[in-house]
């Protein structure tokens, strides 16, 4: 890619004495999804947290927009650009709804326009806005998740397993928030197991393992080969 | 040898020096250093070393910091106290007096135990704190019981005290009387239990708790009930605790509240212990005769150089005698920094 | 293919809100906590023979609440912010004492005069000069104690108890051992009757300040961005970060705010007592410790009810069997700890 807006250069991650990432090289176009894709266990987590900084690099370099990130803090990170939607969703669940998407909008409050569209998405935000979010379902609580990392624009949005444990229903309605998001030309790197939600949604795919990219092309390369995905993933495509 | 350690030995040769001067001094205290002062100094020294020993067992080894150590020590100088007060002196009633508060102790220990510990383990810190000083205000109200602020004395069986003479000549230069004997009941007593606590924190059980303060939640998670060790280790921790107390009234032929019970004593076991090395049990020696001979030299030291000072503005006042647990903190926080393993972790060259 | 779309609803999701079918016995749960202390109130009127006797009692419990409150909430917030726990905190309530009464003692003319204006005037100028100093010593003692020993709840006991050590001797080297009397101002000494009680007037301040405190911080932490995060902070520090704000500066602030609020709370005491000395903090501190463990330690709201039911209970236990007050709250302690592990007001952490 000629302008990525996201570039990782030769980054090691330890966490204790354990050397979980080998020296990941990755690049993330500008607009688009990029999947980060591989087995459980393969760094793909530690790859999205690295780049938020919640760990820090023992080496290499990590740019966004032409600007070295690593190093800073997470909240420098963040201010940067990035919107983040962790693993576990991050929800605040002793403030409501509302509180929570306004401590996402780093600017004071999100715009009424943006709301709108967040609300479009997921109506069931609207209904619960003044709700306690610890007491949201699983499902609306990821669609919180995801709808305080885009109050605002981000130059780029780390996506975490967004369908994890969530009722097909639900993962529609993600989806098709995501493509909305992908269709308003946003950068996303999308941790993603549910390979159907992985194709529908990817543009271009980067596959770990043990630390390590192992593969890098398009989405539409490594869905048509079942032989590639099956060595990469050891994943076997069931006709679904 | 190697067996009485329960093979684990100094492992360093300084160390080892170190621990056969401490051992060859207190066990030749009253011919070494004739005095009274410094056979009370001796004893002290003997009694403080199990008592900060028995802190380590919970702190070093278990990783629970508890501030009722000193109650525990109470309990067991109370208990001495208290039944030979009611049931007359008797040999009986010295047996039952150690073994109630050897008991009471470790059932407060299980209780505060099981109740804090079940939900985290830093509300052990904060609850032994409150209760320890409800124990200490509840002693000192309870006058008709305890003898309140003034404390009680204790009337030992009369082998035990000076009074008693059972032999004519002099022995190697000194008399021999109950008040040596007692010295020996004091010195075998701890000798017996430190060597009882080294070969518990080198058993299987000492291995878990390890285990557990090195990472709890791998403890459980391989099948160790976490729980379950560490009230054992502040049961066990008690106990000896108390054992100590009751060794201490023997000798003091006293018990009140701010020889056993003060917060003071509190913060001083844990200066001890962690200037001494966690988690070595030999911490606790070394830590407590530096400890003790620095209380004893330091504060004149200390005295001298104010007096020198005294032309400065504020400097005396930092250096007077009295302020010497400010220097023993400072050296307590930078200690805990950057020697996290004391003198004796120091010694044996880790970490 | 993609197994969305033929599955999917077109719009909303229709799994059935839950969250407004709650039974009234579920939706009462969190309010119990709240129902204590005047359970406590109640208790105390049945127990307490003469009412005049109650109500004098009741108030100075609630003074005697309202000044652990206010020494509680910094460290029970620093707690849940960063999973410090700040056992030196004891030494800004001494600091805090020292300080004030040595200015109070200065302006003895504006204490000592017949006026309102002028005593209260005295009484902010030690109360703000106790507060800078506090929140001063709180600030290096973040930075030189606390900050090194992030993560590890043991050293952090060790070397925060270090650090009172060391401050509460830097108290005998600046203002020697003795104990210092310290007068109320001259328009707060005394008392007012109400319905044959007799009210001290400090006592009714310190209800009044404490009071006011309390419903500012909960003003702070539930209507202003810098509340929003706290409060987020103490569910999730690590997410707080990765939305873009620096959690650290936010839990200096609060350790520092903490320690002056301390220091408050140590010129109240004085004030109160009229009597100082270099160990008062830890007295009160044991008070405190019973208060954030019974209130959920993070929980402010804990803090509040948990500090009134402790200074109604010695204030009531101290008039019916005197012997008996610290332990009748150290039994407190133990009830609701059985009844409730994490405290009245658990504070859900999101990890750990």
């Amino acid at each position: 890619m000629s302008d990525p807006i996201l570039t990782l250069k030769g980054v090691k991650t330890d966490i204790a004495q354990y050397h979980i990432l080998h020296g990941i090289d990755l690049e993330v176009p500008r607009g688009g999804v990029t999947m980060l894709l591989g087995r459980n266990g393969a760094g793909k987590t530690s790859t999205m947290r690295t780049i938020m900084g919640l760990w820090t690099p023992r080496a290499g370099e990590i740019t966004l927009d032409g600007t070295r990130i690593d190093g800073l803090t997470p909240s420098q990170i963040a201010r940067k650009g990035i919107g983040f939607v962790p693993e576990d969703m991050g929800i605040f669940s002793d403030l409501t709804v509302e509180e929570n998407l306004h401590l996402a909008a780093l600017a004071g409050r999100p715009s009424p326009e943006r709301m709108d569209w967040v609300f479009g998405a997921f109506p069931a935000l609207k209904t619960f806005l003044h709700s306690t979010a610890g007491n949201l379902s699983g499902g609306q609580k990821q669609m919180l998740s995801i709808a305080r990392a885009v109050v605002e624009d981000r130059a780029l949005y780390l996506i975490d397993e967004p369908s994890k444990g969530l009722a097909p229903a639900i993962v529609a309605t993600l989806a098709r928030a995501l493509k909305d998001l992908k269709a308003r030309g946003a950068s996303i790197l999308m941790v993603e197991q549910n390979f159907s939600l992985a194709r529908a949604l990817g543009d271009t795919a980067a596959v770990m393992d043990d630390g390590k990219i192992i593969w890098t092309g398009t989405m539409a390369e490594l869905s048509s080969d079942a032989a590639l995905m099956e060595r990469l993933m050891g994943l076997k495509m069931e006709t679904t | 040898m190697n067996r009485i350690l329960s093979g684990d030995g100094p492992k360093s040769w300084i160390l080892a020096v170190v621990l056969l001067i401490i051992l060859i001094s207190l066990a030749f205290a009253p011919f070494l250093f004739p005095g009274s002062r410094s056979l009370e100094t001796a004893a002290r020294i003997c009694v403080f070393i199990v008592l900060v020993a028995s802190y380590d067992l919970l702190l070093g080894y278990g990783g629970i910091v508890s501030f009722a150590h000193t109650m525990f020590f109470g309990m067991g100088a109370y208990g001495v106290a208290i039944a030979m007060d009611r049931m007359g002196t008797s040999y009986s009633a010295l047996a039952l007096g150690i073994l109630a508060g050897a008991v009471a102790a470790g059932l407060l220990a299980l209780l505060t135990a099981l109740l804090s510990l079940r939900v985290r383990a830093i509300f052990f810190a904060m609850i032994t704190l409150a209760v320890a000083s409800a124990f200490a205000v509840l002693v000192s109200q309870l006058s008709g019981f305890t003898g309140g602020e003034d404390g009680m004395n204790i009337r030992i069986p009369r082998e035990l005290t000076p009074a008693f003479r059972p032999l004519d000549e002099r022995v190697l230069g000194q008399r021999i009387s109950g008040k040596l004997i007692n010295y020996y009941v004091v010195f075998f007593g701890c000798l017996i239990l430190f060597l009882l606590m080294l070969r518990i924190v080198n058993s299987p059980f000492g291995r878990v708790l390890l285990a557990i303060r090195e990472n709890a939640f791998r403890a459980e998670a391989i099948g160790y009930r976490v729980v379950y060790y560490r009230a054992m280790a502040t049961c066990l921790s008690a106990v000896i605790a108390a054992l100590a107390g009751s060794i201490f009234a023997i000798w003091l032929r006293y018990v009140g509240p701010s020889t056993t019970l003060g917060m003071e004593i509190m913060l001083d076991i844990l200066l001890i212990v962690v200037i001494g090395g966690m988690g070595t049990m030999y911490g606790a020696v070394v830590g407590t005769a530096i400890f003790v001979l620095a209380q004893n030299y330091l504060k004149s030291l200390m005295g001298g150089m104010s007096e020198a000072t005294s032309a400065l503005p504020l400097v005396p006042d930092l250096l007077s005698p009295d302020r010497w647990l400010l220097w023993l903190g400072v050296l307590f926080i930078l200690s805990v920094y950057f020697f996290p393993t004391g003198i004796v972790g120091r010694l044996r060259g880790t970490r | 293919m993609s197994p969305a779309p033929q599955q999917a609803p077109q719009n909303a999701p229709q799994h059935a809100p839950t969250i407004t079918h709650l039974p009234l016995s579920e939706r009462l749960k969190p309010w119990l906590p709240v129902l204590l202390v005047p359970v406590l109130i109640v208790a105390g009127y049945f127990a307490i023979p003469q009412t005049s006797s109650w109500l004098t009692l009741t108030v100075s419990g609630l003074a005697m609440g309202m000044m652990i409150f206010v020494i509680a909430s910094g460290m029970t917030l620093v707690f849940g912010l960063m999973d410090v726990i700040n056992f030196g905190h004891g030494a800004f309530i001494s600091f805090g004492a020292f300080v004030g009464t040595t200015v109070l003692l200065m302006l003895s003319s504006m204490t000592g005069a017949p006026s309102l204006f002028l005593n209260l005037l005295a009484i902010s100028a030690a109360v703000l000069a106790a507060m800078v100093v506090t929140g001063a010593i709180g600030w290096g003692f973040e930075r030189a104690i606390v900050r090194p020993v992030y993560g590890s709840h043991l050293k952090q006991i060790l070397v925060t108890m270090g650090g009172l050590i060391v401050a509460e001797q830097m108290i005998y080297v600046l203002w020697g051992g003795q104990e210092i009397v310290i007068l109320r101002p001259e328009t707060l000494k005394g008392a007012i009757t109400f319905a044959g009680a007799t009210l001290e007037k400090y006592r009714l301040l310190a209800v009044a300040v404490g009071l006011v405190l309390f419903l500012a911080m909960r003003a702070v932490l539930r209507r202003t961005k810098l509340g929003l995060i706290v409060r987020a902070g103490v569910d999730n520090p690590e997410m707080v970060q990765a939305l873009g704000y620096n959690i650290t500066r936010v839990f200096v602030g609060v350790f520092i705010a903490g320690s002056a609020l301390a220091g408050l709370g140590g010129v109240m005491w004085a004030l109160y007592q009229e009597v100082i000395t270099a160990h008062m903090g830890n007295e009160i501190m044991i008070l405190v410790f019973v208060v954030v463990i019974i209130g959920g330690l993070g929980s402010v709201e804990g803090c509040f009810i948990g500090a009134l039911t402790v200074g109604l209970m010695q204030n009531y236990i101290a008039f019916l069997e005197p012997k008996l007050a610290l332990v009748s709250n150290i039994a407190l302690m133990v009830a609701i700890l059985m009844w409730r592990p994490m405290g009245m007001v658990p504070v859900v952490k999101a990890k750990g």
